[in-house]
């Protein structure tokens, strides 16, 4: 148990300590908050659907939990390179409880980062619809937190080096993220869109976060809480699979 | 301490240790030399638990790290060739994280924390972030966190590679001192032979996986009629060089030395 703690403090003391990086990291979901948010605003109203700064903000919430979560995972092949993956893996300690700890620390991380990027929504003129299901949101950030950690970890374990991170980058995150719904309504797609976008975890999370906080949703929560549940705990047994059998 | 027999790593077609034996005795210094590429690294990554063996036998404190594989790593300390540090973290909190992974009681932890940073000078800068010590700095940590744990053995993969006469000087005093106060086993890799001569009991010589002399720095001086000890490993090993092609995680270090980049 002191070890799962002791590599979650770890994690979270990188994060901390990295302000520039935290700063930096705040970037993106700015661009797309104000950029798409006032941009895409006017059409967006004008076809009807109300305000697009409102609808897009749980979307670039649950953007910013799934690079933190998933980058926090692939930090592995960061201390593969760097060498402190190898005093973990030597310790007399079971390698399942540092994968444990290493994954709720990106986890908690990952929420952090979504809690700072919503009170940039906030600030930007977000305002959920009811205050009191705020807590039910964070719930689903958490989920989505933990399930992308855990599959950061399971990639992260294969990699050896950086060559394999750009790939990830452009056809696994970026895919997550754009067929997600965060940036669209999930209504009256195109068939095989539509398809796709139930097949990306990431849907579910947002489209939860988007039930709590606006009141509004493509699927029943329940079901995004279902689909989240059995997604993360596949993807956390693979992680801890995938990271039992790393050599170095 | 250690014992090993007939220990055998083959990676397909090509063997890198072959049929290697040899034994250990408590409260000594062993230095493994050989050129690059001859299995040094390969033999310690077997003895730590890192790698299965092919075939053979090893114990480790009559433990089999095959077998007993969290009895056996409670019970060596291990400072590997490259550097193994949390550069993000303090050099407290580096020993903390070690101390609590190797289930240091915490009262005992804080009290050897201390005594091992001011023993190798780095308690004044306890509190400061790895990645602004210097490469001597960063490696007498690195020793000092794997005697935390008050270890049976310590094994030092080229601990000195890169580092001026003064801190490899200073770096085997601390460490014969710890061998003598703490009766802990050494077991060293290093390319420089008067090292290995100065600090190490016995020797053994391993060339292309095999074990190809074992004795005291003297013996192996006599036997091959030598003044010196390079001398007799020149003997021993050839004077062919050996080179190593650069796995990708060197390569990526370097990069990143170059570039001053990478996130961790």
């Amino acid at each position: 148990m002191s070890a799962i703690y002791i590599l979650w403090l770890r994690e979270l003391k990188r994060y901390t300590r990295s302000r520039s990086q935290m700063i930096a990291s705040l970037g993106q979901p700015l661009l797309y908050l104000l950029v798409l948010g006032f941009g895409l605003g006017p059409v967006f109203k004008r076809a009807g659907a109300g305000n697009y700064l409102q609808f897009v903000a749980p979307g670039v919430i649950g953007m910013s939990v799934l690079f933190t979560s998933i980058f926090s995972g692939l930090g592995i092949l960061w201390d593969r390179q760097f060498g402190f993956l190898k005093e973990t893996l030597v310790a007399p300690v079971p390698r399942i409880e540092i994968m444990i700890g290493r994954t709720l620390g990106g986890a908690t991380v990952a929420v952090m980062q979504g809690l700072l990027v919503t009170v940039v929504c906030l600030l930007a003129g977000f305002r959920p619809a009811n205050f009191l299901a705020v807590p039910i949101a964070l719930g689903f950030m958490v989920m989505i937190a933990v399930l992308f950690a855990a599959l950061g970890m399971a990639i992260g374990s294969g990699l050896q080096d950086m060559q394999g991170f750009q790939l990830i980058m452009n056809f696994l995150v970026m895919p997550i993220y754009f067929l997600s719904g965060a940036l669209f309504p999930l209504t009256g797609l195109p068939v095989a869109l539509s398809y796709v976008t139930k097949a990306d975890p990431l849907t579910y999370g947002i489209d939860g976060m988007r039930s709590a906080l606006l009141g509004q949703s493509a699927f029943d929560p329940r079901l995004d809480f279902a689909v989240l549940a059995v997604v993360g705990c596949l993807l956390l047994a693979l992680g801890a699979y995938r990271f039992k059998k790393i050599e170095v | 301490m250690i014992h090993v027999q007939n220990l055998v790593k083959s990676f397909g077609a090509f063997t890198a240790v072959n049929d290697v034996s040899f034994d250990v005795a408590e409260g000594e210094i062993f230095a493994f030399l050989g050129p690059n590429g001859a299995g040094k690294t390969t033999t310690i990554k077997m003895l730590t638990t890192l790698l299965q063996p092919t075939s053979g036998n090893i114990r480790l404190d009559g433990l089999d790290p095959l077998t007993h594989q969290n009895d056996a790593r409670q019970r060596f300390g291990i400072v590997f060739q490259d550097p193994s540090l949390d550069s993000e973290l303090t050099a407290k909190e580096n020993m903390e994280i070690h101390g609590v992974l190797y289930h240091v009681p915490h009262k005992a932890r804080k009290q050897r924390t201390e005594e091992l940073l001011k023993l190798f000078e780095l308690w004044d800068r306890r509190d400061e972030q790895v990645k602004k010590f210097s490469g001597g700095m960063k490696r007498r940590l690195e020793i000092a966190r794997g005697f935390l744990h008050t270890p049976r053995i310590l094994f030092l993969d080229e601990p000195t590679l890169g580092l001026d006469p003064q801190s490899r000087n200073q770096l085997w005093t601390h460490v014969k001192m710890l061998n003598e106060t703490e009766r802990v086993t050494v077991f060293l890799t290093t390319h420089y032979m008067d090292e290995a001569d100065r600090v190490a009991h016995r020797i053994g010589v391993i060339d292309h996986g095999k074990l190809v002399a074992q004795g005291t720095p003297k013996e192996i001086k006599t036997s091959t009629g030598s003044e010196t000890l390079e001398d007799a490993f020149l003997k021993l090993t050839g004077s062919t060089i050996r080179d190593e092609s650069a796995d990708p995680a060197a390569m990526m270090r370097q990069f990143s030395k170059m570039w001053g980049g990478g996130r961790r």
